[in-house]
C-alpha cells in the first residue's frame, strides 16, 4: 500500500513527536433497521504530527465524522488501534477536544459560562485560572463584550466562534473539529477560517479538520487526506505547501488553485461512486 | 437615454430621498400608548360586567336565592362563616392536606421521573405502573386511602399525593426525553459523568417540561382535595361545602368555590413566577 509506506517515511523523517497515530483502524455500527452490522471506517493508518494542522476530506456520509468521533474517544472502534501520545484511546479524555458541526451550547448559560463548561467537566483549571482563560480565549475568538450574552441572542458564526473558544478553554493537546463551519453561510464561512487560523496560530494546537469543502481543506491544513465514499479509506493524502500565516492572497495564488484542482478530481471520483450506489440501491 | 428611462431613474432618486429624510407620522406595527394596558383593561371591563350581570339577574330573583345567590349573597354569607369560626379552620386543613400532598409529590416525583427516564431499564421496570395509575381515576382509590389511612388529614394527603404524581411524572420524562443528544454528545465528549450530565443539562434541559407538569400536578391536586373531603373527612372546605349543599346552602357552597378558585390562581401565579425565573435566558418574544 502506497499509504502505508508514506507514513512510514513520514514517522521515520519526523523531526516533531508524532501525537495521533491511527493503526488499521476499522469502525462497525449496528444498524438497527436492518438487523445488521454496517462497515463505516475500513483500515485508516495515519500519523499527526505534534502542531501539525490535518484535514480530512471526503464526501457525506464517507464516515470522516464516525472517525473523529473515535478520535475524540465518543466511538468504538472495532479493529486496528489508536493511540495519543502513546496511550491509546478508551474514551473521552482532557487532552482532546471538539468543536461541534451544530454549536451544542448550552442555552441557559451565558456565552463566558458556555466556554466554561468543557472545563468545568474536566476539573481541570481552577475557578480563578479558568475564569481568566476565557475572558482571554472569548476576546481571541472576537466576542469581547458579548460574555454575558445568550446563545440565543448571537447568530450561527457567533455561536461557532464560542464552540471553538468553549474546545480551546480545555487546553487540548488535541483539537478536533468537526464541519464547524458547514451550516454558515459562504462569506461567514471565510471569515470563520481566517479567524481559525489567526487563533490557530497563537495556540498551536494539533488539529484535526474534517470538512467535505475542498477550498476550506486547502485554505487551513497542512495536510488534506482524501476519503473514499463509504466505507471510509485513505484515498489519497496531500502536502499543503502553501506559506503561513495565510490570508485573502492564499486564496488568490495559483498554487492554491493547482491542489485544489488535484484534490477535486479525487473528490469527484469518490461523490460519483457514491452517487451510483444510492441510485443502485435505489433501484433494488 | 430616452426621457422615460431618466423620468423613472428620477422618481426613483427621490423615492430614495424620502425613503431616508421623512420622519414617518407612525411606524407600521409600534404599539400605541394604551396599547400595554389593553390586555388589563380589557379583562377587568369583562370581570366587572360579568359580575354585576350576575348581580342584577340574582337580584331581580328570576330564580329563587335558594338556586342562584348573586355575589352580594355569596359575600354575606362569606362574613357569615368568618364569624362562625370554622372556615378558618377548614380552609387551615384543606390547605395542609394540599400542600403537603403536593409537595410531596414534587419531592418525589421530581426525582422519579428523571431516573425512570434517564435509566432506560428502570423506566421498563416502571413503565406498566405508571401507565396504569395514569389511565386509572385516581379518585377511584379513595376508598382504599380512608380504609388505610383514617377520615383525617392522610388519606386526604395521600389522594392528593397521587393526584399530582403522575403528570409531574410523566412530564418530567417527557422533558428528560426531549434534551437534546447533539448537548448530551458534547457533555460526553467533555468527559461528563452523569452527575454532571444531571445537575448541568439534564435537569436544566427539563424545567420548561417539569414546570408544566407542576401545574398540571396543581390542577389535579385541587380537584382531589375537594373530592376526597366530599367522600370523607372530619373538616374541610369539601367537606363544608357538601354539607351547605345537602341542606341548601347555595351560597355557601359558592364561598367554597370562590375559596378553591383563590387557592388555585395564586399557586398558579407563583409557579408562573418560578417559570419566568428559570428561563430568563430564552428568547423575549
Amino acid at each position: 500500500m502506497d499509504v502505508g509506506s508514506s507514513t512510514e517515511g513520514l514517522r521515520n523523517n519526523a523531526v516533531s513527536r508524532v501525537n495521533l497515530r491511527a493503526r488499521g483502524v476499522t469502525i462497525h455500527y449496528w444498524v438497527e433497521r436492518a438487523n445488521a452490522a454496517f462497515l463505516a471506517v475500513d483500515g485508516i493508518d495515519v500519523d499527526i504530527q505534534e502542531g501539525e494542522f490535518v484535514a480530512i476530506l471526503g464526501p457525506s456520509g464517507c464516515g470522516k465524522t464516525t472517525f473523529i468521533n473515535a478520535v475524540s474517544g465518543t466511538q468504538a472502534i472495532s479493529g486496528g488501534s489508536l493511540t495519543l501520545d502513546g496511550k491509546s484511546i478508551e474514551g473521552p479524555g482532557p487532552d482532546r477536544a471538539m468543536v461541534f458541526q451544530q454549536a451544542s451550547l448550552l442555552p441557559w448559560r451565558s456565552v463566558r459560562d458556555n466556554v466554561l463548561f468543557g472545563a468545568q467537566m474536566q476539573r481541570r483549571l481552577g475557578r480563578e485560572e479558568s475564569a481568566r482563560r476565557a475572558d482571554h480565549l472569548i476576546k481571541l475568538v472576537g466576542l469581547g463584550g458579548f460574555e454575558k450574552a445568550y446563545p440565543s441572542e448571537l447568530s450561527g458564526g457567533m455561536q461557532q466562534r464560542v464552540n471553538l473558544a468553549r474546545a480551546l478553554a480545555t487546553n487540548p493537546r488535541m483539537l478536533l473539529l468537526d464541519e464547524p463551519f458547514a451550516a454558515l453561510d459562504a462569506q461567514t464561512r471565510e471569515l470563520m477560517q481566517d479567524e481559525l487560523l489567526r487563533v490557530w496560530e497563537e495556540e498551536k494546537t494539533t488539529a484535526l479538520f474534517i470538512t467535505h469543502d475542498i477550498k476550506e481543506a486547502v485554505f487551513l491544513a497542512d495536510r488534506v487526506i482524501v476519503f473514499s465514499a463509504r466505507p471510509g479509506r485513505i484515498k489519497r493524502e496531500v502536502q499543503v505547501d502553501l506559506p503561513r500565516p495565510r490570508g485573502r492572497e492564499t486564496r488568490r495564488s495559483d498554487r492554491f488553485r493547482e491542489i485544489e484542482d488535484l484534490l477535486h478530481d479525487s473528490i469527484q471520483e469518490e461523490v460519483l461512486a457514491a452517487a451510483k450506489r444510492e441510485l443502485a440501491r435505489g433501484a433494488a | 437615454m430616452t426621457d422615460r428611462a431618466a423620468q423613472r431613474e428620477a422618481a426613483t432618486r427621490d423615492a430614495v430621498e424620502t425613503r431616508v429624510s421623512a420622519t414617518p407620522d407612525r411606524i407600521p406595527g409600534q404599539p400605541g400608548p394604551i396599547a400595554r394596558y389593553e390586555r388589563a383593561i380589557i379583562g377587568t371591563v369583562s370581570v366587572v360586567s360579568f359580575l354585576i350581570f350576575w348581580e342584577v339577574i340574582a337580584q331581580i330573583r328570576l330564580m329563587p336565592e335558594l338556586f342562584l345567590p348573586g355575589p352580594s349573597d355569596i359575600w354575606r354569607a362569606y362574613l357569615v362563616l368568618l364569624k362562625t369560626n370554622t372556615l378558618g379552620r377548614d380552609i387551615w386543613v384543606s390547605g395542609q392536606e394540599l400542600l403537603v400532598g403536593y409537595g410531596l409529590a414534587i419531592v418525589v416525583g421530581l426525582p422519579f421521573g428523571l431516573l425512570m427516564a434517564w435509566y432506560k431499564r428502570l423506566g421498563f421496570a416502571l413503565d406498566p405502573f405508571v401507565n396504569f395509575f395514569f389511565a386509572t381515576p385516581r379518585t377511584a382509590m379513595f376508598p382504599l386511602f380512608l380504609i388505610w389511612f383514617g377520615l383525617g388529614l392522610g388519606s386526604k394527603v395521600a389522594i392528593v399525593f397521587l393526584g399530582a404524581f403522575f403528570p409531574i411524572v410523566i412530564n418530567t420524562i417527557a422533558g428528560v426525553r426531549n434534551l437534546d443528544p447533539a448537548l448530551i454528545r458534547m457533555a460526553r465528549s467533555f468527559s461528563a459523568r452523569d452527575w454532571d450530565l444531571f445537575r448541568d443539562i439534564v435537569l436544566p434541559g427539563s424545567v420548561p417540561f417539569i414546570l408544566s407538569g407542576c401545574r398540571l400536578g396543581l390542577g389535579h391536586a385541587l380537584i382531589s382535595v375537594v373530592v376526597g373531603e366530599m367522600i370523607g373527612a372530619e373538616a374541610g372546605i369539601g367537606l363544608m361545602m357538601a354539607n351547605a349543599g345537602s341542606v341548601f346552602q347555595t351560597a355557601r357552597v359558592f364561598v367554597g368555590i370562590t375559596i378553591v378558585a383563590g387557592a388555585g390562581v395564586i399557586l398558579t401565579l407563583i409557579l408562573q413566577k418560578i417559570e419566568a425565573r428559570f428561563q430568563s435566558w430564552k428568547p423575549q418574544p
